[in-house]
């Protein structure tokens, strides 16, 4: 399901959606030209997401957090489809919203890791995706966590933090 | 003179057969993580696992001394030497420290700097009061009474507790006389 049906689905016609970034209002239209957006979210393979992060520069606004996971969350039907097509974990950007474009990673598990993001830096991204498989895998490891459950450690937090200030 | 008693494990650890230490991670954290789910108190599973420890110390006691070659301890000092330094490094491949002996030299303090038994694990808020390795607390005090010594061991610092190294406090309560079963004369 394409971005533009699903939001006819939720009552937003299309007309509404091209001139979405007009009716932000000034202010925010600029923010967005001047720092950097970026949305982190792991996915389980059960659909439910276990880890999220707002990593970009932009102050985190209520309303943006709730557009950025509407985005992700309409995203993952084309990554559904996507991931089966190629071998390759990262598949790079799948889906976008204005300015705003989506790139995925599949790990061997079907644990999504999703990046809204508004950069253009594809490299930089890569090297995020896999570091963070590592930090993933560590926690996977967990003897105590529950795969499929929320990741609540503070560390692995910070070290995503660190890594997305670093790559992104 | 008795021959001195090897100083190092490094000889015993070279011929004794090992595994993988991610397929001993894991299956350690495997029993843990049953036992949680098992037992649901986290005071209950520090009180099985060692048990288990206890369990395994009493027969560990044995394969430890037949394979290490370590002749009889002429006090508490040098057992505390041997468990650090040969004991540690023979089943668990790392070596601890022996510090802080008090006056009479019945109790001290054995550090581990690294430890295998944790790797990946991290306490979730739900565990916070679980001794992860209560196991190696178990099977010291098996091993110990096994050759008449009654121990009592603590854990003073834990990793996953936020501390920096772990440290075990082995305090020596008695010394159980050898008990023959019948008289010599009989």
């Amino acid at each position: 399901m394409t971005l533009s049906r699903l939001l006819r689905c939720a009552g937003v016609s299309t007309a509404i959606h091209r001139f979405y970034p007009v009716s932000v209002g000034n202010q925010q239209f600029v923010f967005w030209i001047m720092a950097s957006t970026a949305c982190f979210v792991i996915v389980s393979r059960n659909d439910i997401p276990i880890y999220e992060a707002e990593v970009g520069s932009v102050l985190k606004k209520e309303e943006a957090a709730h557009l950025h996971q509407f985005i992700l969350h309409a995203a993952l039907d084309i990554v559904q489809d996507l991931a089966w097509t190629t071998s390759a974990m990262f598949l790079k950007s799948v889906d976008r919203f204005n300015d705003l474009v989506v790139s995925v990673y599949v790990t061997a598990g079907h644990t999504r890791l999703m990046l809204l993001h508004d950069s253009r830096n594809e490299d930089g991204i890569k090297s995020f995706f896999q570091d963070v498989h590592e930090l993933y895998l560590k926690i996977l490891l967990n003897p105590l966590y529950l795969p499929g459950s929320r990741i609540t450690s503070s560390h692995f937090d910070t070290k995503v933090r660190a890594l997305a200030r670093k790559y992104l | 003179m008795a021959p001195l008693a090897p100083r190092s494990g490094d000889a015993v650890f070279a011929s004794v057969e090992r595994v993988n230490a991610e397929l001993f991670t894991l299956t350690y954290g495997a029993i843990v993580r049953q036992l949680i789910t098992d037992l649901e108190e986290v005071e209950e599973v520090n009180k099985q696992l060692d048990q288990m420890g206890y369990n395994i110390g009493v027969r560990l006691i044995d394969e430890f001394l037949a394979k290490s070659n370590v002749s009889r301890c002429v006090d508490f000092k040098e057992t505390a030497e041997v468990i650090a330094k040969v004991g540690f490094k023979m089943f668990l491949g790392v070596t601890a420290t022996v510090i802080n002996w008090d006056a009479e030299g019945t109790s001290c303090s054995l550090v581990l700097e690294d430890n295998p038994l944790v790797d990946f694990v991290e306490l979730p808020d739900t565990c916070q009061g679980l001794s992860y390795c209560n196991i190696l607390s178990g099977v010291i005090r098996g091993a110990l009474e096994m050759v008449s010594m009654k121990t009592e061991i603590t854990w003073v610092r834990d990793m996953l507790q936020g501390d920096d190294a772990y440290e075990l406090r082995v305090k020596l309560l008695k010394q159980v006389p050898e008990e023959y079963p019948y008289k010599d004369d009989d």
